[in-house]
């Protein structure tokens, strides 16, 4: 299925969790802060999340700046 | 690293500050010296920015270098309006970095010069879900004084565009703000030298905050000691009390009698 991850597409295996999700592509899951379909979700709250087709991601992190 | 005036923190959101030097993260050569930076420079508050992870290439982790007693103080740069402002806000809170935020709303790319009534919008927004907020402003007495209603704990006026190196341009202004403003004045922006945080400080401001033109310098690390001593000496200036300022004629220093004979 398809999902949009930063503003492209994406395709995930359907019904996958967001912790999963975020593991297979090889993000530490400390250092990134999600957003799915516009809603916050807490690092402890990933893998209670299933990603269905159509979802949005925003994954972000720190970087430098002023 | 030392601090002359131990006895006079600045007290920002309940967090009482040694250093008034903020520093920032952006435009290194390398992250690597950015341990070195804090060390020498004594800064305890630091800025970052929240991006998109570059889903396609491994990139560098800039809080890996961040000292973890630093105060992070990240930034919503790239909002547009309060309403982004305001959604980056609880992200980077989220993210676990502490209730601390710069707002920062910009739609001019040109100057990047803030936007006051979106920057008082998001600030009140914010401020009532608990954030520590200091707004980057233009010196404007009303935006200031909105940004003090809205809830603001300090306010950020900018001495030039951001990134210029240009010193404190808008002098009279934040001279303004420091004395009708009833909140800690840090000016940030637009210093490029540590003679200009300086005179930001023999003024009055309470602190500035310094990115670019340490991260640029030729040396980083000692022009953010450079700094750190700056706003040290600037504002040990201003406790002492500057003596007046004389016009029309001299004054003589040393004593006008008990000349020699002719």
């Amino acid at each position: 299925m398809i999902i949009r991850v930063n503003g492209e597409e994406c395709e995930c295996a359907e019904g996958v969790s967001l912790l999963s999700f975020l593991e297979g592509r090889e993000l530490d899951v400390r250092s990134v802060v999600v957003e799915h379909n516009r809603t916050i979700v807490m690092t402890d709250n990933l893998g209670s999340v299933r990603l269905v087709a159509g979802d949005e991601l925003e994954i972000l992190h720190f970087v430098g700046g002023g | 690293m030392e601090h002359s005036n131990n006895n006079d923190p600045l007290v920002i959101g309940g967090t009482e500050l040694q250093s008034r030097l903020f520093t920032g993260t952006g435009k290194y050569g390398s992250d690597a010296v950015i341990p070195d930076v804090c060390r020498a420079s004594g800064s305890q508050v630091i800025t970052v920015a929240l991006r998109r992870v570059d889903m396609h290439a491994a990139t560098g982790n800039v809080m890996q270098h961040i000292p973890k007693h630093m105060q992070l103080l990240p930034n919503t740069s790239g909002a547009r309006d309060a309403d982004e402002a305001i959604r980056i806000a609880r992200l980077a809170r989220a993210a676990g970095c502490g209730n601390w935020i710069k707002i920062e709303v910009i739609s001019d790319n040109r100057y990047l010069l803030p936007d006051g009534y979106e920057t008082a919008r998001a600030t009140e927004v914010l401020a009532r879900e608990g954030f520590v907020v200091l707004p980057y402003m233009n010196p404007d007495l009303y935006v200031a004084r909105d940004l003090v209603n809205a809830g603001a704990s300090a306010v950020m006026p900018l001495g030039a565009p951001i990134g210029t190196n240009r010193g404190i341009r808008t002098k009279e202004m934040i001279g303004i703000l420091i004395e009708e403003i009833d909140l800690p004045i840090v000016v940030d922006a637009g210093i490029g030298k540590p003679s200009e945080a300086c005179e930001a400080m023999e003024m009055g401001a309470d602190a500035c905050l310094v990115n670019t033109a340490i991260a640029t310098a030729g040396d980083p690390v000692a022009m953010g000691e450079a700094f750190g001593a700056a706003v040290r000496a600037g504002r040990q200036a201003f406790l002492a009390k500057a003596g007046p300022v004389l016009s029309g004629s001299a004054s003589a220093s040393s004593p006008l009698t008990g000349f020699l004979g002719a």
